[in-house]
């Protein structure tokens, strides 16, 4: 990562928008991009700490796996999860075509 | 004195007296919402119809004598990053405007079971990513003490409500000061329990390895014994602690004489302002006259903890924030006609801009090429502070820092510069990658504004926090403060 300047461009933006789904307008775009290379270039201060030797902080200190007894137990009702679904049709959730005919 | 403006510990001692009832403490707190939260914006939902069925159980246990808890009839707030059951629950965005959760989170549970008064739901910062509480979809939180300045963020509702008299106490979250800033902002006590000690379950994931719930309160004795419902292992959240739950009441009165005071010098650099200052010395000697020693302490790594706290709050937020695409809940783009429409639609109209940049910017930082420059050296640098909490525990019991460098700034100041709103929370975030506890207290007013201080201890050692704010707050007046609104 030497060259930190200026991480991104309109087009990465909109790329990037792209990769995580989000519907973003040209206006959108356009206020983002000095906006999020201000941060990523703020970001470019780690580099200076020197940390060859030192292993991620993954695991917070003591934890540990957790396990349970696998019992059935009653889980939350198809009425419950299907009351906020916004689209559905009898028991099923609604979503556009998925699979085109051959 | 009016009623809504009691702590937790008098309106119980009234209850228990049977001096006042439950209905009559919250309706006189309803009656508050009704006049002030026209100019505040605390809520976004207000449970009128469910609080006084509540306050007449309460006051059913009050009068048989049953099960009665030193929160049993006291009315209080939840920020809308919690879920509760049956109750509209927003996260501060349009994504969620009609979600009804058909679960209750565990804190908002056991204060419940424990006989408290849910009034409603606290506004915040959309999905609380914020420091203003200005990111909310619905409408801004005005701070109490300010009509046109901030009341901090991202539990800006909360922090105010309690300032404002508009309910007892309430729960906030916090990630990266989200609880601590609208604490100190609006001359509130704010706790960030150890991360782990109250249970996840039913907080809108925001940061899934910094997020906590805690109380926030208008004394240090309230925020123990709010702790003291909600903190315990739970079933439902993996990471919920196992330790047993000291009675942290019990161990309020204890004196602080001979504990270790930490002054971290990387937290008292120029950059503060005069009056926080002034405060925070005068709070330093009030400790010292209180028999406290003073130590002056290095967090070495300090200059590096915002940089640590938004890569890997950037990174864990856009992983949490992909189960919002429109299909199980949330608002649908009926007019789709394809799932990448109907994902891009969803989310394109339904997060605010603050959302979408932080979603960006933890994929962008995710994304192979960039995966160790930016997320894998944030988590060492992580071990890194960690370690610099662990080495100034070596010799000092409590550090002392500031909440913020300044007081509330006004609304719209940091609206259009996304880092400097981040750099509002610099003394606040290394305790989230640290897990550490944490505590805002009230120590001061600068040019008529609310000043707070922070206290952080050692992992679990919320008891300490307590004691040592509890001392300060025998010995001034700075937290019974109150803002003059309404009448």
């Amino acid at each position: 990562m030497s060259d930190t300047h200026h991480p991104l461009n309109i087009e990465t933006v909109h790329h990037i928008a792209n990769l995580v789904q989000l519907g973003l307008t040209d206006e959108e775009a356009a206020a983002f991009l000095p906006q999020l290379n201000a941060i990523l270039e703020y970001f470019a201060l780690l580099q200076e700490v020197d940390t060859e030797s030192v292993p991620p902080a993954f695991l917070l200190p003591g934890a540990r796996n957790v396990l349970r007894e696998d019992n059935p137990e009653p889980g939350m009702s198809r009425e419950a999860f299907l009351s906020n679904v916004p689209a559905s049709e009898g028991e099923y959730v609604s979503v556009p075509r998925v699979l085109e005919e051959a | 004195m009016d009623l809504y403006s009691l702590t937790i510990t008098q309106a119980h001692e009234l209850l228990r007296q049977r001096k006042i009832s439950s209905l009559e403490l919250t309706q006189a707190v309803l009656e508050r919402i009704r006049e002030v939260d026209g100019q505040i914006g605390a809520y976004l939902t207000v449970t009128e119809g469910v609080a006084l069925e509540q306050a007449r159980q309460a006051d059913e246990r009050l009068r048989r004598g049953e099960r009665v808890t030193p929160l049993t009839g006291i009315p209080f707030g939840v920020k809308d990053s919690i879920v509760t059951e049956g109750i509209r629950t927003t996260c501060g965005s349009r994504i969620l405007e009609h979600y009804v959760p058909p679960y209750q989170a565990t804190a908002v549970r056991r204060l419940l079971e424990a006989g408290a008064v849910l009034l409603g739901k606290h506004n915040l910062d959309e999905f609380s990513m914020g420091s203003s509480t200005e990111n909310s979809a619905f409408f801004p939180t005005r701070n109490p003490w300010d009509l046109k300045r901030v009341p901090g963020g991202s539990s800006g509702g909360s922090a105010a409500a309690v300032a404002a008299g508009e309910c007892f106490f309430a729960l906030g979250g916090d990630t990266g000061g989200s609880i601590r800033l609208p604490a100190a902002f609006c001359n509130v006590v704010g706790l960030k329990p150890t991360y782990g000690r109250v249970s996840r379950y039913g907080l809108i994931a925001l940061a899934s390895s910094f997020d906590t719930i805690g109380p926030l309160t208008r004394t240090v004795e309230d925020a123990a014994l709010v702790l003291q419902v909600i903190a315990g292992q739970d079933a439902h959240d993996a990471t919920s602690l196992a330790q047993p739950v000291p009675d942290y009441a019990a161990q309020l009165q204890r004196p602080v004489k001979g504990l270790r005071l930490g002054l971290p010098r990387e937290y008292f650099v120029p950059g503060m302002e005069a009056g926080v200052e002034a405060a925070l010395q005068e709070a330093i000697r009030q400790f010292e006259r209180l028999g406290m020693e003073i130590r002056e302490v290095s967090l070495p790594h300090t200059p590096y903890a915002l940089a640590v706290y938004y890569l890997i709050l950037f990174a864990e937020a856009s992983a949490n924030l992909a189960r919002f695409d429109g299909v199980r809940f949330g608002s649908a783009a009926q007019q789709a006609q394809t799932i990448p429409e109907l994902y891009l639609e969803t989310r394109g109209k339904g997060f605010g801009a603050e959302v979408k940049r932080r979603i960006m910017l933890g994929a962008y930082t995710l994304s192979a090429g960039y995966y160790d420059a930016y997320y894998l050296k944030a988590q060492r640098v992580r071990t890194l502070l960690r370690q610099d909490f662990e080495r100034a525990f070596e010799v000092c019991d409590v550090l002392l820092t500031p909440v913020s460098p300044g007081v509330a700034f006004r609304l719209g100041e940091k609206t259009a510069d996304p880092l400097a709103m981040y750099l509002s929370d610099v003394y606040l975030v290394a305790t989230n990658p640290a897990g550490v506890p944490a505590l805002a207290l009230p120590c001061g007013f600068s040019e008529g504004l609310p000043v707070g201080m922070q206290l952080i201890a050692r992992h679990g050692e919320e008891a300490l926090l307590f004691q040592v704010g509890h001392a300060y707050q025998q010995v001034t007046e700075w937290h019974k403060m109150r803002p003059a609104l309404g009448r």
